[in-house]
């Protein structure tokens, strides 16, 4: 069984394999995919039309099924890579090991916010950004110049103590977990974090900066501390619901995949330490 | 992107403004687009949904008007453009305003949310946007 580590806790070796199966999905063009995938969503997830990967209950497992095939394709380059988590309640500086420059690289760099160090620098010949929102076809990071900070483990416990895991009308005006999680409503976890790291990270393309994948894995593991703190509670809607995933629809763009199948998520990793 | 290429799409922009114009006067709503030449609001203030406003904002024009049709322009009922390319935008549920450049944060108006653009894009040019 595969198991999902905190960024903090990998060795050298972990992260030089983690570092070099990103770059050879890349080279390979198959990294782009993921890219405009995820984009092709946030422009098409709206709050009054039919939503998928965003504002909406299939928030969660969406973006759980998008990080399996995610890792399941860097694992087809390296067997033993599997999704490390970035737990910004507790590496929240731009000094964490996290931006160092033998992973994920550093904060960017003038008021461009050009990353300059690290793998995925452009410079480094390896990295340029094909599917973007404008002329810049390089990775930007403005660490916390965004005026958001990082959620506190005070706000993760706050979000993990609401009951219900959605409400109608099941998208950005939604009380409930989910949307507190996802950030636009009550107190925000996923949305600031983009916010934080900005640049790249803030736009619908964010999924070109890395530390996406790391960023998303923590929000993962966060749904799954909240199912064990709430063990009577679960997705919602259950029945068929207008424009949005109910727990047993099929969700696209991949079609063969439910919420149902992917409320256990030790059916395919598990994490070092649950939150 | 040319610019007589930009020129036409503007043209065309306006003109499909001025249809949206005409089409809410025959409704009886409150029409708050313009019909001529686009002109910065003279008071200063910042736009509520429903203004037009073209004016240069650190040396980028930037221009917002009301619209309605076709794709996503039908949800958001708002179009902006930075230097005459649309910057892709969306209205959320409560009001507020979001965009492609700044996905994860929200706008109180489209005015501001195009400025937040243009501080982001730090001079870059806007990729065309898909039909």
């Amino acid at each position: 069984m595969a198991v999902r580590k905190s960024q903090s806790t990998l060795t050298p070796a972990e992260k030089r394999a983690f570092v070099n199966a990103v770059l050879e999905l890349k080279r390979r063009g198959a990294y782009d995919a993921f890219v405009s995938t995820h984009n092709d969503f946030i422009m098409s997830d709206t709050d009054s039309t039919e939503r998928t990967g965003h504002r909406s209950p299939s928030f969660l497992p969406w973006h759980r099924s998008f990080l399996l095939r995610f890792e399941r394709a860097l694992q087809e380059i390296d067997a033993t890579v599997t999704l490390p988590y970035w737990d910004w309640t507790t590496d929240r500086t731009p000094n964490s090991s996290l931006w160092g420059a033998d992973f994920l690289g550093g904060d960017g760099t003038g008021t461009g916010g050009r990353v300059a160090t690290g793998p995925f620098a452009q410079g480094s010949g390896n990295w340029t950004l094909t599917v973007r929102p404008d002329s810049r076809n390089y990775l930007i990071r403005r660490l916390g110049q965004g005026g958001q900070d990082l959620p506190t483990r005070a706000d993760v416990d706050a979000v993990l103590a609401i009951a219900t895991y959605d409400a109608a009308p099941f998208n950005s005006a939604s009380a409930g977990f989910r949307n507190s999680l996802e950030g636009w409503a009550g107190v925000n976890v996923h949305n600031r974090v983009h916010v934080w790291v900005g640049g790249t990270m803030s736009t619908g393309m964010s999924p070109n900066d890395p530390v996406f994948w790391m960023h998303h894995c923590m929000i993962d593991r966060l749904w799954a501390a909240w199912q064990s703190r709430h063990p009577g509670q679960g997705y919602q809607p259950v029945r068929s619901t207008r424009n949005v995933v109910a727990l047993n629809d099929t969700m696209k763009p991949w079609k063969d995949v439910t919420p149902a199948d992917l409320l256990d998520h030790t059916k395919f990793y598990t994490y070092d330490n649950a939150y | 992107m040319s610019e007589d290429t930009t020129t036409t799409e503007i043209t065309r922009r306006r003109m499909l403004q001025g249809a949206v114009v005409a089409t809410a006067v025959a409704a009886g709503a409150v029409a708050l687009g313009l019909t001529g030449p686009a002109v910065a609001p003279a008071n200063g203030a910042d736009t509520e949904g429903g203004d037009s406003f073209d004016e240069v904002f650190r040396g980028r024009r930037i221009q917002g008007m009301p619209m309605s049709g076709d794709g996503h322009h039908a949800m958001s009922g708002y179009m902006v453009l930075i230097d005459g390319r649309e910057l892709h935008m969306m209205r959320n549920a409560d009001g507020t305003w979001i965009s492609v450049i700044n996905h994860y944060q929200t706008f109180t108006t489209p005015r501001a949310l195009v400025r937040a653009a243009v501080d982001s894009l730090n001079g870059a040019d806007l990729a065309p946007l898909a039909a």
